[in-house]
């Protein structure tokens, strides 16, 4: 084995020591045998030195194909499953794709006179394993924007695990996440398994919370992430109870005290982090001490080479975690001169710690005053009776936006009395709390809001 | 119930929960010497539009913004219509 082999994803993975696996809905992989094995057909030679598209429609294909293909591919570029079939053409151009890696739930690329096309299957299959050129692959991921043409992110395998601290013997892990690993926040836990020595649950879209809760206790999960959303709807299932993590972790939203305090006393043995984390950004900061926000020492001191700062309430962060740029056409610069990213998350300080606040383009306008859902929501959920919240603007013709609420109740009020009591309590809550153009105007209890296929509240701006 | 004490009830409502005092709801009582604010007023024309399902502000660009107690209903009459 060439020596920088041993910084390739596969030098993690080893035919002895403890079965490990990833396992999807209906089939699980056993990770060993890709040390003397192939997930794709024994074609990866036709993709060495390329850069590859991961199109493939099944997470587990995914995972093989990335852990097969890194140190051999000049670039992998994963495809989220949600983009737009419009944005293929600048994405395949933009990352000068001539390799593909596809499984039998892909889209058809036929039109787009990709040079190599190679099928990944979830059957590895034996092969003898040869020392080969060693590329130093470039990892794209791409922005889940809400608007307009996902942006590619290009990171190094160097950046993308150096937040990841080795583990030392302990219990075997078994990870699940509720994310998709072909996004940034699942990225990390596929990483986390594969460097940890661990087992690996995926997700699956369209898969009932319950049924997902017991196929997690089934493979006995050990570490769970999610974003608050996905542990909010989780949180509402009767399966949760089947479960007990000994670890916990949030990212990708705010995680407001509320859910940390739900998820504590749900799992009281479990250690519960959430993460701050974004595509550009990678991995800023984890915070475990069981509160909302992080400490001002993260912003006011460098740690582990990550460093942050607040100007105009807007985070910006200069990390060896970060995506070293853009590709494309048309690519904005990623960092400003001193290195730094603009989160567009906006913070506020009280006392020795920073809150997140909200998004710098989700801003309500209340008559010129400023608002963010976030802030609200963190004070409705608050109140005992709320599961989850969305704040969102109604135009008003008097002072241009108003703030309304949809609200998630933990059951059903029985009675029209009860509804009423439990609206007044909340609309209480927020005008003890809130400034009176935070308060909302309206509260409409609905059954559910809509996760996207980030795990993020789906929110609409503008 | 008529929309104009549809109306009444909720900026009685609303002044309560704004901890506001509104003044006795005649006809010509100009809205910005009811006792609320823009931001209540906007509030009230919320709520509004949830009970009857108009919201007669919304609709065109040249709307007048109503001066009276009376015009206020009015609109909401016209946008019932």
């Amino acid at each position: 084995m060439a020596l920088t082999e041993l910084h390739s994803l596969r030098s993690n993975i080893s035919e002895e020591g403890p079965d490990r696996f990833i396992w999807n809905r209906v089939a699980g992989a056993r990770l060993n045998d890709l040390a003397r094995g192939t997930s794709l057909g024994g074609r990866f030679a036709e993709l060495t030195g390329r850069s590859v598209l991961i199109a493939t429609g099944n997470q587990l294909t995914t995972a093989l194909a990335l852990i097969e293909l890194d140190g051999r591919a000049r670039r992998l570029v994963i495809l989220p499953p949600d983009i737009d079939p419009e944005h293929l053409a600048a994405v395949i151009a933009g990352a000068d794709v001539d390799g593909i890696v596809i499984d039998h739930g892909s889209a058809k690329f036929d039109a787009f006179k990709i040079a190599a096309s190679v099928e990944c299957s979830s059957n590895i299959v034996p092969i003898e394993q040869r020392p080969h050129a060693f590329f130093q692959t470039e990892w794209v991921l791409l922005t889940s924007g809400t608007t307009g043409a996902p942006k590619m992110v290009a990171h190094s395998l160097a950046g993308l695990t150096a937040a990841i601290t080795p583990r030392q013997g302990g219990d075997p892990v078994v990870w699940g996440t509720f994310y998709d690993i072909r996004r940034y926040g699942g990225l990390q836990i596929l990483l986390r398994a594969i460097l940890g020595g661990a087992s690996l649950v995926l997700s699956n879209p369209g898969e009932p919370v319950a049924d997902h809760l017991a196929r997690l206790a089934q493979h006995g999960v050990t570490h769970l992430t999610g974003t608050p959303s996905h542990w909010r709807r989780a949180l509402m299932s009767a399966a949760l109870g089947k479960i007990s993590p000994r670890y916990v972790r949030l990212s990708g939203e705010v995680a407001d005290q509320t859910i940390l305090d739900s998820l504590h006393a749900s799992f009281p043995q479990a250690g519960i982090g959430h993460a701050y984390a974004s595509t550009e950004a990678g991995v800023a900061f984890e915070v475990n001490d069981g509160y909302a926000g992080f400490p001002a020492a993260l912003v006011e001191a460098e740690h582990d080479g990550v460093a942050m700062k607040v100007i105009d309430d807007s985070l910006y962060i200069r990390s060896p975690r970060a995506a070293s740029h853009y590709i494309g056409e048309e690519v904005a610069a990623l960092t400003d001169q001193d290195g730094f990213i603009d989160t567009g998350d906006i913070v506020e300080r009280r006392g020795d710690r920073y809150f997140f606040a909200g998004r710098r383009g989700g801003v309500i306008n209340i008559g010129g005053l400023k608002v963010h859902p976030e802030e609200i929501e963190a004070v409705i959920n608050r109140h005992p009776q709320v599961r989850m919240s969305l704040v969102r603007s109604r135009r008003s013709p008097i002072t241009g936006s108003i703030v309304i609420a949809d609200v998630v109740l933990k059951r059903e009020c029985e009675r029209a009395s009860e509804e009423h009591q439990v609206r007044n309590d909340i609309l209480a809550l927020c005008r003890g709390t809130l400034p009176r153009h935070k308060v909302p105007a309206a509260i409409s209890f609905v059954p559910m809001l809509v996760v996207a296929p980030s795990g993020k509240l789906a929110r609409r701006y503008g | 119930m008529s929309i104009k004490l549809t109306i009444s009830e909720q900026m009685t409502e609303v002044a309560r929960e704004q901890g506001k005092t509104l003044a006795p709801l005649r006809d010509d009582l100009p809205l910005l010497d009811s006792g609320l604010d823009s931001l209540a007023i906007a509030v009230v024309v919320a709520r509004l539009e949830d009970k009857l399902g108009i919201d007669p502000f919304a609709s065109a660009d040249d709307v007048q913004f109503p001066v009276t107690f009376a015009d206020f209903v009015k609109a909401y009459e016209d946008g019932a219509d």
